[in-house]
C-alpha cells in the first residue's frame, strides 16, 4: 500500500500524451493506495479539475473523484466513521449548484474528517457535475453548428427570415393548399461499437466512434401487406393563423394560437412535433419568451391570416422498437418543414448530403429541446441504404476545436453497390427476423453507465470496447462478402462479448430465454442474435438460414409470446411481441408534393378530424367493462368502502394530506445516543460487544426450528419499473453465480443455506397482495418452489385501497414544497410543463375522486407494510405455521429488496438476549438513504418515516437509516395486539380481526402520492400521480409496549436495491459478491 | 501585374413591371431641389467618370424616362425589354450597347448615398479599375433581410480587409444556408455581405448571359446571380464593402427613408431634424 505524495498519479494519467498510460484503469491505481493516499489524490484531483481548461480532462478528473468516493475510499476508511451530510450543501446539490455542493461537502470533510456518508455525497455531486459539464458542452456544440445559430438570435417576428415556398402557397380550385409529404425509413444498427455513438464518447474518442446502420422500411408481419418507410410527416398551409398539430398514432391534436404553447412540450402528446417546429426554424428558439404574437410570426412566414398544419404518423410501429422511430420522426418533421421554407434546395425527392447533415444537426437540437437525447446515429433513416457512421476529429474551423478532440457531428459513408453488392443486401434480408419483444425500458441509465465506464477506463470494459471496434470490421467484412452466417456469428459474439462486458444489463432473462429457445428449435440454422440499439428486450434481430426464415418468423412469434406470458409479471412488458417484415431502403428520406390532400393524408388523420369519429364510443365501452372488473376486484380483496369515504372527506376538507403527514413543527428530533442502539455495523464495532453467547443462542434457536423468515412481496416496486405494475419479487434482477436470479430465489437461497447449516429447514413466508398473490403462486409452482426444503408459504393480502385523483394542494406540496432534484434546464422546463398539465388533469378529473381510468389492478393500492404481519395472522398463515412448528418463536421480517438480510444466528441471538419485542435493523446513512431514520423524538428513540419529518433538514441530523429488517418476538407481538398464541391456534377470526383493528387505530395514517403507468396505443405509456394512504411498520416503534430496540448492522446487510440504475454499482462495489456468499442455490426447474 | 480596367459605360435596369415607375419618382436632393430619382442616380454615375448609360425599360415608358433623366438625357440609351424574363435577361438586352466593354450595372429602383466624399459608384470603380475581373459592391446585411438580396461567401483580401475574394454567391439564401456557406469573418453575428446593387462587370458576363438566354425554355426566367456565381467559380471575382447606404425605394417606406437620408445629408439637416421631432411630439401614438 502506498500513502500520500505531492504529485498525483491520477492527474498524470489524465494529462499524459501517451495513449497507453492515458488508458490506465483507475481501479488498478486505487488498489495500490491506502485511505490517506486516496484522500491525497482526491485533493490533487479536485485542485486540477478546478483549473483544467480542457473539457475532457476536467470531466475525467470529476469521474475519477466520483469513483474514488463511491467505490475505492469507503472500504478503506477506518470503521465507525460515518460523518454527517451538511444540509446546506445537500440543498445546493438539489438545485444543481454542484460546485457549491462540493465545496460544502469538502468543508465538512475538513472539519470532521472523512466518512462514508460524506463520501456518498461527494460521489453524487462529482457524478452530477461531470454529466452536467458534458451536457453543457453538447448543448453549446448543438447551438454553434453552422445552420443552427441564427435561430437563437431571432427574437422578433419582424426579423423572421424564412418564407414559405411559392409551391406550398398555390391553392387549388377548392381553395386547399397542396400537401408536402416526407417519408423516412427507420434505422437498425448492426453494431454501435459499445454505444460509441453517445455524444460524450464520440466527442472524446472520435477514432472509436463507429457505427454501421441500415435504413429499413417496415411492416408488421401478418398485419401489413407490404413494407414501406414507416415514418411520415405531412405539411400544408391552412387559412387560419394557427399551427395545427396532429399525431395520427397518438390520436392527439393541438391547435396552437400563441407562441408560449409552442414551447410547452409536455402539455400534450405533441412535444415531438413542437420540437420539430422549433428546431426547423419555423418558430425559432430565440423567440421563446418574447411575448410576441404567433399570428404575426405566421404572417411573415405564410402570409396574413394563414397558418400551417403538421401531421405525423409512424404507422403504429410500437415504442421501444430500438429502431429510433422517434428520432427519425423528428428528422422527417424537421425535413418537411425545412423543405417548405426553402432551407433545402429541392422541395421534393431525396436530400443532398449537406442537407441531411443539417437535418441531423436540427434533430439533435430538437431532441435537446424536448429534453431527451439519443446517439448521433439515430437519425440514420435520413440517409439511404447501409452506412458507416464515424466520429470526426475537430479541426480548426470547428466550434469544438480546443474543447474536445471530436466534433459533435459525425460523418456518414454510404456503402455503394461495389462495396456491398445487391446480393449481399438481399442475403441479409433473407436471413434476418426482426422483432419487437414487447419490453419497453428506459435506456437512459445504460447510456450513463457506458459514459462513466468509458471515462474511468475500467479495465475489462476498455478491453471490451477495443474488441467491439475490431468486431465492427469483421461485421462489415462479412456483410461485404454476403456471408450472413459469419455476420450472425459476429453479432452474437458482439452481444455475448463486448456488449455484456461493458454493460451486463444489456441482456435480461427474457432475451436469454428467446435465444435459448431459438437455438433449441433451429440448431445450426440459427445463426446468431443481434441486439438493436441500447439494450435488448424490445427491438431485436435473430438470424437464420434463409431457407428457414419464413418458418422462423412464425416460430419466433410463438416463442416470444410464450416467454412473455411466463415473465409478464416479472418484467415490464408494454405490449405483445411482434415480428416485422422489413426491406433495406435505398433512398433515405424523400418528399413529394400532392395537390389532393384528401388522397394523401393518412386514414387515421381523417378519422381524427372527422366529427364524432367513433373513438369516444369505443372508449365508453371499454370504460364500462373495466368498471365492472374493478368492482369485483375490490369486493374480493377486502376493500373498506366506509374507510375510503372517510379518507376522501378528510382529504377534501384538508384534514389529511401530504402536509398533515408531518409531525408538529415543535417536535424535537435528535440523533440517537450510543446507548440507544447495539452497534454491529463493522468488525471493530462488533468486537466491542459480547457476541459469543449470542451466537450460541441463535444457533440453538435455528437448530430447534424456532425461526421463520417473512419476505414482503406485496409490492410492484414502483421505482424498479417506473410504476409498470409487475411483481418486483419475481423480477430476474441480475445474474448471480451464472444465472438470472429473482428476488424470491435469492431470499430462499439464503434461508436454504442457514437451514442446512443448522440442520433444520426454515419456514419462509412471502406476504403478497392483490397484485402479486396469484402471479407469485404461479411462478413458484412453475419453478417447483426452487426445490426449497422448508415450508414455503404465500400469504395473501387481506386489505386493499382504491387510488384517488390527487388534490391540487397535495400535488403542489409534493412538487413545490418538498425539496427535490432540479433537472437540467431543458428537462426541467419539460417537467414543469408536464406537472402543470397534470394539475390540470387532477382538477378536471375531480380532486379526491376515485382513480378508475386505468386497468383495474392499476387502480388499487396496497395499504402499507404495517398490514403484512396482521394479514398473516388474519389469513391463517401464522396459525398454520404454529400448528406445524409449535416451537416457533421468532420471525425475521424484511423487504424484498434487502438482499443482504438473512437469519443470521448472531443477530438472532442478540435479539433474543435483548428481550425486545421488535428489533429493527438500521444502517449508517448515505446520501441516497432518504425517507426518515432512527431518531430520538421528544426524548424517545423511535423510527420516523420521511413523510412524518417536520422538516427536511431534521433528517440530516440522523446517523441511521431504517433497513426495515425486523426480528419479531411472536408472543410479544401477539400480546401487543391483545392476542395470544392460544387464541391464534383457536382460530377466533372475529376476535383476531377486532384486536388487529384496534392496534391499527393506534398508528398514524399517511397520505402519499405514487406514480402509476397507464398503457395505451402501441407501447405508449403515461405516468399519472395518484393519491393513496398507507400505514407503516416502523411506526410500531412509537408504541412503548411494543418493546422496540435497534441494531446497527453492516451496510452490505441492510442496504436496499430500489432502482435498476443501482445495479451496476451494486455489482462493482462488492455487494453482489456478498449476497452470493450468503446463498445456496437450489436446482432450477422449468 | 494586374491589367487596368477602364469603365465608361453603365447599365441601369428598370424594366420590372412592378418597379418601372420608381426611378421616375421625384425626390428632394440634399441641396433642397426637387428632382427625379433617376436624375439623382445619374449625377453620381457621371460624376464618377462614366460617359454614358443604358436604361433597360418597360415598353411604353421611353418618354417618361427621357424626361426624368433631365440634363443627362443625351447620354442615355433606352432599351426596351419586351418580355419579363428575369433580371439576367434584362441585363442581357443591353449587350449590343456594352459590346466588348466592361460596364457598371445598377438597379434602377435603388438610390445610393455615400458616407464619404467619393460616391458609392466611385468606391466601386476605385477597386474595379485596378482589377482585371468583376467586382460587386456589397454591404453587411442582417440575416432577416437575406431573402431580399444576393449574398456572397469568400475570404477577405489580407492587405485590404474591405475587399473580399468571392468564392460563392447565392440569391436570397435562408440564414440556414448562409451560416453554412456564406460566413465571412469580421462581420457581426447574423450579418452577411449582400449585394449593394452596383456591380462592375466584364464582357464575359454578357457572354455567359448570352448562353443562358439561348438555353432558356418557354416560360423560364434568367437570374443574374447564378451567372455571376459561375464567373466567380471560373475567375477571380472581388467584392468591395461600400461605405454608404442603399435605399430600395420600392419597398414599404423605402421612398421615405431615401428622402430622409438625402435631406439629412445636406445643409438643411437641422431643419429636417427639428421637423422630425415636431412630428414625433405631435403624432398620435
Amino acid at each position: 500500500m502506498t500513502s500520500a505524495s505531492n504529485t498525483s498519479r491520477l492527474v498524470e494519467i489524465i494529462t499524459t500524451g501517451d495513449p497507453a498510460r492515458r488508458d490506465t484503469d483507475l481501479a488498478a491505481v486505487c488498489g495500490e493506495l491506502d485511505a490517506d493516499g486516496l484522500l491525497a489524490e482526491c485533493a490533487l484531483l479536485d485542485d486540477f479539475r478546478r483549473d483544467a481548461e480542457n473539457l475532457y480532462e476536467r470531466v475525467r478528473a470529476l469521474f475519477f473523484l466520483y469513483a474514488i468516493h463511491r467505490f475505492h475510499l469507503p472500504p478503506k476508511l477506518p470503521g465507525g466513521e460515518v460523518g454527517r451530510i451538511p444540509f446546506g450543501a445537500y440543498e445546493h446539490l438539489l438545485n444543481r449548484r454542484f460546485a457549491e455542493a462540493i465545496d460544502g461537502f469538502l468543508a465538512a470533510v475538513k472539519a470532521n474528517g472523512p466518512g462514508d456518508a460524506l463520501s456518498s455525497a461527494l460521489a453524487s455531486a462529482y457524478h452530477e457535475l461531470a454529466f452536467q459539464t458534458l451536457a453543457d458542452q453538447v448543448r453549446r456544440s448543438v447551438r454553434t453548428v453552422r445552420g443552427n445559430r441564427w435561430m437563437f438570435r431571432m427574437g422578433h417576428p419582424a426579423d423572421h427570415p424564412l418564407r414559405m415556398r411559392g409551391e406550398m402557397l398555390a391553392a387549388a380550385s377548392d381553395g386547399c393548399f397542396p400537401v408536402l409529404r416526407e417519408r423516412t425509413p427507420v434505422r437498425m444498427d448492426l453494431s454501435h461499437s459499445g454505444w460509441s455513438d453517445i455524444f460524450f464518447l464520440g466527442m472524446d474518442f472520435p477514432e472509436g466512434a463507429r457505427v454501421v446502420n441500415v435504413s429499413v422500411d417496415l411492416g408488421v408481419h401478418g398485419r401489413d401487406a407490404e413494407t414501406k418507410p414507416p415514418v411520415e410527416a405531412y405539411l400544408r398551409v391552412i387559412d387560419e393563423p394557427v399551427i395545427m398539430l396532429h399525431s395520427v398514432d397518438l390520436k392527439a391534436t393541438a391547435r396552437i394560437d400563441n407562441l408560449g404553447e409552442v414551447f410547452d412540450f409536455a402539455k400534450d402528446y405533441l412535444g415531438l412535433l413542437k420540437a420539430a417546429v422549433i428546431a426547423a426554424g419555423i418558430v425559432p428558439p430565440g423567440i421563446e419568451g418574447s411575448g410576441k404574437r404567433l399570428e404575426r410570426l405566421l404572417e411573415r412566414l405564410v402570409g396574413p391570416g394563414r397558418g400551417i398544419e403538421l401531421v405525423s404518423s409512424v404507422n403504429d410501429i410500437p415504442k421501444g422498437s430500438r429502431l429510433a422511430v422517434s428520432t427519425n420522426l423528428l428528422a422527417a418533421l424537421i425535413g418537411v418543414l425545412m423543405r417548405a421554407t426553402g432551407q433545402t434546395r429541392s422541395l421534393t425527392g431525396p436530400l443532398e448530403e449537406s442537407e441531411r447533415r443539417l437535418v441531423l444537426a436540427r434533430a439533435i437540437l430538437g431532441e435537446w429541446l424536448g429534453g431527451s437525447g439519443g446517439g448521433w446515429q439515430d437519425s440514420g433513416g435520413v440517409w439511404p441504404g447501409i452506412k458507416l457512421i464515424t466520429g470526426e476529429t475537430a479541426g480548426e474551423d470547428d466550434p469544438e476545436f480546443g474543447v474536445s478532440r471530436g466534433r459533435l457531428m459525425p460523418i456518414h459513408h454510404v456503402f455503394d453497390d461495389d462495396e456491398i453488392p445487391s446480393g449481399a443486401r438481399r442475403a441479409l434480408q433473407d436471413s434476418l427476423v426482426l422483432v419487437h419483444g414487447g419490453m419497453a425500458q428506459n435506456v437512459g441509465p445504460v447510456l450513463e453507465m457506458v459514459t462513466e465506464k468509458y471515462l474511468l477506463r475500467s479495465g475489462r470494459e476498455w478491453e471490451g470496447r477495443k474488441e467491439a471496434l475490431a468486431l465492427l470490421d469483421e461485421l462489415i467484412d462479412a456483410l461485404k462478402r454476403g456471408d450472413i452466417r459469419e455476420l450472425g456469428r459476429a453479432t452474437m459474439r458482439n452481444f455475448r462479448g463486448p456488449i455484456q462486458t461493458i454493460i451486463p444489463w444489456a441482456t435480461n432473462l427474457f432475451t436469454e430465454t428467446l435465444i435459448a429457445r431459438a437455438e433449441e428449435k433451429f440448431g445450426d440454422d440459427f445463426w446468431g442474435f443481434w441486439m438493436l440499439g441500447g439494450m435488448s428486450g424490445g427491438g431485436m434481430g435473430f438470424i437464420f438460414a434463409p431457407e428457414r426464415k419464413a418458418e422462423a418468423q412464425e416460430a419466433m412469434q410463438a416463442i416470444m409470446l410464450e416467454a412473455k406470458q411466463q415473465l409478464q409479471h416479472a418484467l415490464p412488458f408494454a405490449m405483445d411481441p411482434v415480428v416485422y417484415d422489413f426491406a433495406i431502403n435505398s433512398d433515405g428520406t424523400t418528399a413529394d408534393l400532392h395537390g389532393d390532400a384528401a388522397a394523401v393524408l393518412p386514414a387515421g388523420y381523417h378519422r381524427m378530424t372527422a366529427v364524432g369519429g367513433g373513438a369516444e364510443l369505443e372508449q365508453a365501452d371499454a370504460g364500462q367493462r373495466e368498471s365492472e372488473s374493478l368492482d369485483s376486484l375490490l369486493r374480493a380483496n377486502g376493500f373498506d368502502r366506509e374507510l375510503h369515504e372517510r379518507i376522501r372527506d378528510d382529504l377534501r376538507s384538508g384534514r389529511i394530506g401530504l402536509a398533515q403527514n408531518r409531525l408538529a413543527a415543535t417536535t424535537v428530533i435528535e440523533d440517537v445516543r450510543p446507548e440507544d442502539v447495539l452497534d454491529l455495523s463493522s468488525d471493530e464495532a462488533a468486537a466491542r460487544q459480547d457476541l459469543a453467547g449470542a451466537g450460541k443462542i441463535g444457533a440453538a434457536a435455528l437448530e430447534n426450528g424456532e425461526v421463520a423468515v417473512v419476505s414482503l412481496a406485496a409490492g410492484a416496486g414502483s421505482r424498479w419499473t417506473g410504476g409498470a405494475g409487475t411483481c418486483k419479487a419475481l423480477n430476474p434482477f441480475a445474474p448471480l453465480d451464472g444465472a438470472y436470479r429473482t428476488f424470491i430465489e435469492t431470499h430462499l437461497a439464503k434461508s436454504r443455506r442457514i437451514g442446512r447449516r443448522f440442520g433444520t429447514p426454515i419456514p419462509h413466508v412471502f406476504t403478497t397482495s392483490y397484485l402479486t398473490t396469484q402471479p407469485t403462486r404461479d411462478f413458484l409452482a412453475s419453478v417447483d418452489n426452487y426445490h426449497y426444503e422448508g415450508p414455503l408459504v404465500v400469504s395473501p393480502g387481506r386489505s386493499v385501497g382504491l387510488r384517488m385523483i390527487p388534490t391540487e394542494r397535495d400535488l403542489r406540496f409534493a412538487w413545490e414544497e418538498m425539496p427535490q432534484q432540479v433537472l437540467d434546464e431543458q428537462q426541467q422546463k419539460v417537467r414543469d410543463s408536464a406537472r402543470s398539465a397534470l394539475i390540470g388533469w387532477a382538477k378536471g378529473a375531480g380532486e379526491a375522486a376515485d382513480y378508475t381510468d386505468n386497468l383495474p389492478l392499476q387502480c388499487l393500492h396496497p395499504v402499507g407494510h404495517f398490514f403484512e404481519i396482521p394479514n398473516l395472522i388474519l389469513n391463517g398463515t401464522l396459525r398454520r405455521l404454529l400448528e406445524d412448528r409449535p416451537q416457533l418463536r421468532t420471525l425475521m421480517l424484511h423487504n424484498i429488496d434487502t438482499l443482504g438480510a438473512d437469519p443470521d444466528p448472531v443477530l438472532l441471538g442478540c435479539h433474543r438476549r435483548s428481550g425486545h419485542g421488535l428489533t429493527y435493523e438500521v444502517i449508517t446513512r448515505r446520501l441516497e438513504d432518504r425517507g426518515g431514520g432512527l431518531a430520538r423524538v421528544d426524548g424517545r428513540p423511535r423510527l420516523v418515516e420521511g413523510l412524518a419529518m417536520p422538516n427536511e433538514e431534521a433528517e440530516f441530523g440522523l446517523s441511521y437509516y431504517n433497513s426495515m429488517t425486523t426480528w419479531i418476538d411472536i408472543d410479544r407481538f401477539l400480546a401487543l395486539c391483545g392476542l395470544s398464541r392460544d387464541r391464534i391456534l383457536a382460530g377466533d377470526d372475529e376476535a383476531i380481526g377486532a384486536a388487529l383493528r384496534s392496534l391499527a387505530e393506534r398508528l398514524p395514517t399517511y397520505m402519499t402520492i405514487k406514480d402509476v403507468k397507464k398503457r395505451w396505443g402501441h407501447g405508449q405509456e403515461d405516468v399519472f400521480p395518484v393519491m393513496q394512504f398507507e400505514m407503516l411498520w416502523g411506526d410500531l416503534t412509537l408504541l412503548p409496549d411494543a418493546g422496540a430496540g435497534f441494531f446497527v448492522v453492516p451496510r452490505l446487510r441492510g442496504q436496499q436495491l430500489k432502482d435498476p440504475a443501482q445495479l451496476d454499482g451494486w455489482l462493482r462495489d462488492g455487494s453482489a459478491d456478498h449476497v452470493s456468499s450468503l446463498c445456496e442455490w437450489g436446482r432450477v426447474s422449468g | 501585374m494586374i491589367a487596368a480596367m477602364s469603365f465608361r459605360k453603365a447599365v441601369v435596369t428598370a424594366a420590372s413591371p412592378a418597379e418601372s415607375h420608381l426611378p421616375l419618382q421625384t425626390l428632394v436632393d440634399p441641396e433642397g431641389v426637387s428632382r427625379p430619382a433617376l436624375e439623382i442616380l445619374f449625377d453620381d454615375l457621371f460624376a464618377a467618370g462614366l460617359e454614358s448609360a443604358a436604361v433597360v425599360i418597360l415598353p411604353g415608358t421611353r418618354d417618361a424616362y427621357l424626361r426624368a433623366a433631365g440634363p443627362h438625357a443625351d447620354r442615355l440609351t433606352l432599351i426596351e425589354q419586351t418580355a419579363p424574363r428575369g433580371y439576367g435577361h434584362a441585363v442581357w438586352t443591353a449587350r449590343d450597347y456594352t459590346g466588348d466593354d466592361a460596364f457598371v450595372l445598377l438597379v434602377g429602383d435603388h438610390l445610393f448615398l455615400s458616407r464619404r466624399e467619393t460616391s458609392c459608384v466611385g468606391q466601386l470603380l476605385a477597386v474595379a479599375e485596378k482589377h482585371d475581373g468583376c467586382v460587386s459592391g456589397v454591404q453587411p446585411t442582417h440575416e432577416s433581410q437575406l431573402r431580399l438580396y444576393g449574398t456572397i461567401g469568400g475570404r477577405r483580401v489580407p492587405a485590404s480587409p474591405s475587399i473580399i475574394e468571392v468564392a460563392t454567391m447565392v440569391e436570397k439564401p435562408t440564414p440556414t444556408l448562409a451560416e453554412q456557406e456564406l460566413f465571412i469573418s469580421g462581420l457581426r453575428a447574423g450579418n452577411y455581405y449582400c449585394f449593394f446593387g452596383i456591380h462592375a462587370l466584364t464582357p464575359a458576363v454578357m457572354e455567359k448571359l448570352d448562353r443562358g438566354v439561348a438555353a432558356l425554355a418557354e416560360g423560364e426566367t434568367l437570374g443574374l446571380t447564378a451567372t455571376l456565381a459561375a464567373i466567380a467559380r471560373s475567375e477571380k471575382y472581388l467584392a468591395v464593402e461600400i461605405d454608404g447606404q442603399r435605399f430600395n425605394i420600392g419597398e414599404r417606406y423605402g421612398l421615405l427613408r431615401a428622402q430622409l437620408s438625402l435631406a439629412l445629408a445636406g445643409p438643411h439637416r437641422e431643419e429636417i431634424l427639428t421637423m422630425l421631432i415636431e412630428i414625433t411630439a405631435n403624432s398620435r401614438p
